[in-house]
């Protein structure tokens, strides 16, 4: 067999497999799937942020019009005990997950008091406005600033509201701020957003008692994590439940805590009522309870010498938990192990508290405390170019990490130590630069400046440790159709997941894209593996899909040799096509030989694309004593122990209205390296799409919550905006391809790169932009209003000065 | 579905005549995809705001979450699953989506489709400042929205100039070999 594969595929932009059915309305995502006589199921939520349940009275619900049942805590017996955490974190003090059902106390206006299922929806939420509670209010911890040490106590075995404590460092942070040159210190902090993926959460469960096979389609970025979760939980075999995650509607994070409680709830339900039943989250439910991200408040420091040089960092942050805490420390990590970015900085020590609060959890929302690291980084590197009186940019460049510097340790060591595995940061930065054209804009900046306009411009660089959590699986086999079908339990929300991977698949096994089928989110019985999440859906299913396809060519080859009379070196296998090198017309279809090797010998007709000389000939060399062991599958595991390092730079100019406080994008530049580029389209979209949401972070959205009773004011999109068409710029897009070491296609993931520097990148073009009316900003997002007050605050100051 | 009496309706949807007895509180939303099936419609807030859920009623883009099924009685509704050719083939719009990689998840992009096709039909020769103010109408959390501008401009005809989407600015390798 010959080794040297002919690239067809993998970096070609291959059309979507997937849009034909997404176009034409015939996409089926969960609340779509058909269930015949099937139930609905609606929540009755906890009003309160912070309160004792006193007392719930469901009579009135269950004489509701077709009501079948109505579900307390009380009511679940073993099954209400604290949902499992994600994993086990020994940072955390107090690691509380909450229950299916809050039976005593709730800690979040959303936690789920009690569920109602009737004939359908309409009438399931009429009933559950009819479960009585009544309630003791408890003082909320609503402002993570004052989280620790007020009134309000979230956890009893957490007086303070300390969930945990996170600690990691580098060199010695503290002796280079004693003996440093010069020191800055900046109060930075992010507020909490949420995911917002168009579809919102749902389940959807077909049970039927007599057979004892329960069908569950869940709107989630990890079927299979689920599906074996679920198993022990009700005491079910894998034969009685198969779960599956159909098309999926976004997850950007939201879809991936395992376990929700609805996601237990509803197929409990329906064993105990014998029915099948269905939930679907409302949008004002996707604000209150599904998971939220972000919320961090700072104190760093930067000490450096007089040119700019970086010899040490310090940040102690709070990190805002939320009720519960399904991720442990997972967020707060990210943070810690990203602030050093693409700087070489000897010194650094991060700590930080977890903190509870009367609101929804936390869990990763894309970019997963990254985004903040990124902010808190070039925030300083701000700093350091104001005190110094060198251009910003040049103080970056100054502290970039070589492009030779790779394998580069950064001497960080949460749970394994933090190695980026390739990169060539000089060259990205470069490239940035000159899409940017910064000499060019200070002189639009200055004329624009005469004429009363604030125009500004910013930069951020970043790094993103891509495909955590170590194996993904799949399995394939090589069919008489002259299909491949490849079974992922990996799960895509829109990635283009069986595009892509049929790209590595057709590579590898020199047949064509069309014949590759991708069966994810464990539709095709792959029911192993873990999820998609932290940017790895591509490194760890697209590896382990080559991997797969590898094997299969190379069974092929053996059969094929055999039928061919050759070596198998001298089998070659091109556009589904298997044949003898130096003898073109010695060939078979791919099909054919999978027709061939199958010791079963299934019915049907020869292709008639094949060479019935050649067909004879072979057929009867294949004979029947093949053995079932022949047959050409394969189940592939991928294993990366360490994490790949994408990266990228950011640059943007702006302008504002410092009488409205409106931020326009003028200019976007945004250059990316993700490794080996497998689907150009596809990546750049990723990237486009994860930029659109950095910029809704930066400008549009928070969550606000009332300040002394931690109500939600933000439940639904008229308050909480995302960015609709006129918010996005255009994007001068570049790339630098360094492929990782770390797998065989040399990827690095891409899915959350677009969101992490945005605020960062927004935050110093704001600035610079107010620069001349002194300015500065230390808080994001940045709204309007913000802005406003920011110019009058920094004009009072003056005055005063 | 609720103690008040069903109201009988007769509308024709896709061009089939369809009649049912609803109930007066259901959505027409809820009436297509649960009743009649047509589930491309899609649901995503419920308060008329990111316009997953938009058809043509008597020509004109509607959010379907906010209009009642009774209300709808005697019209005429088009759903993306009425967009493709006679013969099968994507209609033009649903192809430059598919052109343009306009779509990431699809959840929003049926409600799109419909006001685009709707914008089609009162204004074929749109531009792209018209364009994009009917797709300030929807909300899409993958796409960053570009591309489907970009298709958008394939089917109005105003192409990419001016003001480009993303697009390659150049591709500088400075790669070491995988492993």
């Amino acid at each position: 067999m010959t080794d040297t594969l002919a690239r067809r595929y993998v970096g070609a932009s291959v059309p979507r497999v997937e849009d034909d059915r997404l176009l034409r309305g015939g996409g089926r995502y969960v609340d779509d799937v058909r269930v015949t006589d099937q139930l609905e199921a609606a929540f009755l939520r906890s009003p309160h942020a912070n309160a004792r349940i006193v007392s719930i009275d469901t009579r009135r619900a269950r004489e509701a019009p077709g009501v079948h049942l109505v579900l307390t805590g009380a009511d679940l017996g073993p099954l209400n005990v604290p949902l499992p955490a994600f994993v086990p974190d020994p940072n955390m003090r107090a690691a509380h997950t909450q229950l299916p059902l809050a039976a005593e106390r709730v800690r979040y206006v959303g936690e789920a008091i009690a569920m109602v299922v009737a004939d359908d929806r309409y009438l399931a939420e009429d009933a559950a406005a009819l479960v009585e509670v009544e309630y003791e209010a408890l003082p909320a911890v609503v402002e993570l600033s004052e989280a620790s040490g007020g009134p309000g106590v979230v956890h009893d075995d957490a007086p303070d509201n300390v969930a945990g404590l996170v600690e990691d460092s580098t060199g010695d942070a503290d002796a280079a701020f004693e003996s440093a040159p010069m020191v800055e210190r900046l109060a930075l902090s992010i507020e909490r957003s949420l995911a917002s993926p168009i579809e919102g959460r749902g389940i959807s469960v077909e049970w039927n008692p007599q057979r004892r096979r329960m069908h569950v389609w869940a709107s989630t970025q990890a079927p299979v994590a689920l599906k074996h979760g679920l198993c022990r939980i009700l005491g079910l075999s894998s034969d009685e439940l198969h779960l599956e995650a159909p098309d999926v509607g976004g997850g950007f994070g939201a879809k991936i805590m395992v376990f929700y409680p609805e996601e237990i709830l509803l197929p409990y339900a329906a064993l105990r009522l014998g029915r099948s039943v269905k939930w679907t989250e409302d949008r004002w439910e996707h604000f209150v309870s599904s998971n939220q991200e972000r919320g961090q408040i700072h104190r760093a420091e930067v000490a450096f010498d007089a040119d700019g040089r970086i010899l040490a960092v310090r940040t102690h942050f709070l990190h805002d938990s939320g009720a519960y805490t399904p991720y442990g420390s997972d967020v707060c990590f990210n943070t810690v192990t990203h602030v050093l970015g693409q700087y070489r900085i000897p010194n650094f020590k991060a700590t930080a508290e977890v903190l509870f609060t009367n609101k929804p959890p936390v869990s990763p929302y894309r970019g997963a405390g990254r985004p903040q690291a990124v902010f808190v980084m070039e925030r300083l590197m701000g700093a350091v170019a104001r005190r110094t009186g060198r251009d910003v940019n040049e103080i970056r460049r100054l502290n970039l990490i070589p492009a030779d510097a790779f394998p580069y340790e950064t001497g960080l060591h949460i749970k394994a130590p933090v190695r980026y595995d390739s990169g060539n940061y000089q060259a990205g930065f470069d490239l940035a630069l000159e899409l940017l054209d910064p000499a060019a804009f200070r002189v639009e900046q200055e004329a624009a400046r005469r004429d009363g306009r604030y125009l500004g411009m910013g930069l951020a660089t970043y790094v993103e440790a891509t495909a955590p959590a170590r194996s993904e699986g799949c399995s394939a086999r090589l069919e008489g159709s002259g299909k491949v079908v490849i079974s992922l339990g990996l799960a895509s929300q829109g990635q283009g997941h069986e595009t892509t991977f049929a790209q590595i698949c057709a590579d590898e096994l020199g047949c064509r894209v069309e014949d590759v089928v991708i069966r994810a989110g464990n539709a095709g019985g792959q029911d192993d593996g873990i999820g998609t999440f932290g940017s790895r859906g591509l490194v760890m299913g697209g590896n382990a899909v080559a991997s797969a396809a590898k094997e299969i060519r190379q069974k092929v080859a053996a059969f094929a040799s055999d039928l061919f009379e050759v070596s198998p070196a001298d089998i070659v296998m091109q556009d589904g096509w298997v044949s003898v090198a130096g003898s073109p017309t010695t060939r078979l279809r791919l099909g054919t030989v999978a027709t061939l090797a199958n010791p079963f010998g299934y019915p049907g007709t020869w292709g008639a694309e094949d060479d019935p000389a050649v067909l004879d000939r072979v057929r009867a060399r294949a004979g029947d004593h093949r053995p079932a062991s022949q047959r050409i599958e394969a189940r592939a595991y991928f294993e990366q122990p360490d994490m790949a390092f994408a990266s990228g730079v950011h640059a943007a100019t702006v302008e504002v209205d410092p009488g409205t406080g409106g931020v326009r994008i003028l200019k976007y530049v945004l250059v990316h390296d993700c490794g080996v580029i497998v689907n150009p389209a596809i990546v750049d979209g990723q990237v486009l799409g994860g930029l659109a949401q950095g910029i809704g972070g930066a400008l549009l959205e928070r969550l606000l919550f009332d300040p002394q009773t931690g109500q939600p004011q933000t439940t639904s999109f008229m308050d909480f905006r995302l960015p609709t068409v006129d918010d996005i710029p255009d994007v001068l897009l570049g790339h630098i391809e360094t492929p990782s070491p770390l797998n065989p296609l040399g990827v690095k993931g891409t899915g959350e790169a677009g969101v992490i520097p945005v605020s960062a990148v927004i935050a110093e073009a704001v600035e610079d932009a107010l620069a001349p009316l002194g300015v500065r900003i230390d808080s994001m997002p940045l709204f309007p209003d913000t802005i406003v007050e920011l110019i009058r605050s920094a004009a009072a100051a003056q005055g005063q000065a | 579905m609720t103690a008040a009496t069903p109201v009988r309706i007769r509308l024709r949807v896709n061009g089939a005549e369809r009649a049912a007895d609803v109930p007066p509180r259901l959505l027409l939303s809820d009436f297509l995809r649960h009743q009649l099936r047509l589930t491309g419609t899609h649901v995503g807030c419920e308060h008329g705001v990111c316009g997953a859920c938009t058809v043509l009623l008597d020509g004109a883009s509607v959010r379907s979450c906010l209009v009642f099924a009774v209300q709808a009685d005697g019209s005429e509704i088009r759903t993306v699953e009425g967009l493709a050719g006679a013969d099968g083939s994507l209609g033009p719009i649903q192809q430059a989506f598919k052109d343009e990689h306009g779509l990431q998840c699809g959840f929003c992009t049926p409600g799109i489709l419909m006001s685009f096709a709707g914008l089609a039909d009162e204004t074929p020769d749109a531009n792209r400042e018209q364009v994009e103010e009917v797709l300030t109408g929807h909300l899409c959390r993958c796409t960053g929205y570009r591309n489907i501008v970009r298709a958008a401009g394939e089917v109005f005809g105003f192409g990419d100039e001016g003001a480009s989407p993303a697009h390659n600015a150049e591709m500088a390798d400075a790669g070491t070999t995988p492993a």
